[in-house]
């Protein structure tokens, strides 16, 4: 959906929309094979693994697999708070 | 230098490989090619009664591999378009009677003789769909504009890629510019997005493809409908010809230009 339609306060997406979003999510998974369930293992090994060496911000961190031209590509965003104390 | 084999696959069942496989037979014959269309649908035969040619067989494609007959006893000709035959599947075995290296060498056979060989696999993605692709120069994908038939499309573009056949071409079939119109279809750039292959043509849903599938005689043959039209379109392309897609869903134009040209004119 783009910038116009919420700026513009438009009705509810249509079904094609809808029908878009969830093939486009249920495919990135399909073609890589790693269920929600498996992304959620994914992610919490990774706050655990990056823990270790600084802070990170938990709950804005974002991990997504996206699609362009079939190539898949996983993103993490992870915004950092600080340097983990030297001991 | 030979045929070019086209396999015309889905994934899903019920989306139109047979009657697209029928219609660009049809076609590519009466464009002056000389075509075979092999029904590789074995146990589940159909591409003979879409072509309305169930009269006339007497040997299927499994008596040509296991050496019951010669492959030329198979061939049934077409009488009502000049250089067109079918091979029958068989109808009393399953896929298992045959493996990919049969169709390899079947079409091999026929290559010297022909122009097209288009060969009209089963659903899913099991040995049928293998046997169906492994002759194949290019594969052609046929989906509808719903979520269930472009998913199985896409599990089927990653299937073909990994058989080292190039990416495949896309038949968008049954697409209802009223319901792409007023957003309640997928229409054809959200198709082309979401897979990412070339498109190869869009055919409209049409109630013609029903009645010449009733009386046996392939849409192209026939009149001049819609469908049948978009069929002729796409063997034109596989001759190399540019010919410009069906404009189905001429308005409101996609992309968020034409959603502000919509808003202009709704407002």
């Amino acid at each position: 959906m783009s910038v116009f339609s919420a700026l513009f306060g438009r009705r509810e997406p249509s079904s094609r929309e809808v029908a878009k979003n969830r093939l486009q999510l249920v495919l990135v998974h399909d073609r890589v094979d790693l269920s929600p369930q498996k992304m959620q293992m994914l992610r919490d090994e990774l706050i655990s693994a990056i823990s270790k060496y600084v802070e990170i911000d938990v709950e804005g961190m974002q991990v997504n697999l996206t699609q362009n031209n079939r190539h898949c590509r996983l993103t993490a965003d992870i915004p950092v708070l600080a340097a983990r104390p030297k001991r | 230098m030979g045929a070019t084999v086209i396999t015309i696959t889905s994934g899903k069942g019920g989306v139109g490989k047979t009657t697209a496989t029928a219609n660009l037979s049809a076609a590519l014959a009466m464009r002056g090619k000389r075509v075979v269309a092999i029904d590789a649908d074995i146990g589940l035969r159909n591409l003979d009664v879409v072509m309305g040619l169930e009269n006339r067989i007497v040997y299927d494609l499994v008596n040509v591999i296991e050496g019951s007959c010669r492959l030329r006893q198979a061939l049934i000709k077409d009488k009502r378009v000049e250089n067109m035959y079918m091979i029958p599947a068989a109808q009393s075995r399953d896929k298992t009677a045959i493996r990919p290296q049969d169709m390899v060498s079947v079409c091999d056979q026929l290559r010297p003789d022909f122009d097209f060989i288009l060969v009209d696999s089963p659903a899913g993605i099991e040995q049928g769909f293998r046997n169906a692709v492994a002759p194949a120069d290019r594969v052609c994908i046929v989906t509808t504009p719903e979520v269930s038939a472009v998913r199985d499309a896409d599990r089927v573009v990653g299937l073909v890629e990994a058989e080292g056949k190039g990416p495949p071409l896309l038949i968008i079939n049954r697409l209802r510019p009223q319901m792409v119109h007023r957003g309640d279809m997928l229409n054809t750039a959200d198709v082309l997005d979401v897979l990412a292959i070339e498109l190869l043509g869009i055919v409209p849903e049409d109630e013609a493809i029903i009645v010449s599938t009733n009386r046996g005689i392939p849409a192209v043959m026939e009149n001049n409908s819609r469908a049948g039209h978009a069929f002729a379109n796409i063997a034109a392309r596989l001759l190399g010809e540019d010919v410009p897609f069906l404009d189905l869903e001429a308005k409101p134009a996609s992309g968020w230009l034409g959603k502000i040209a919509g808003f202009v004119r709704r407002s």
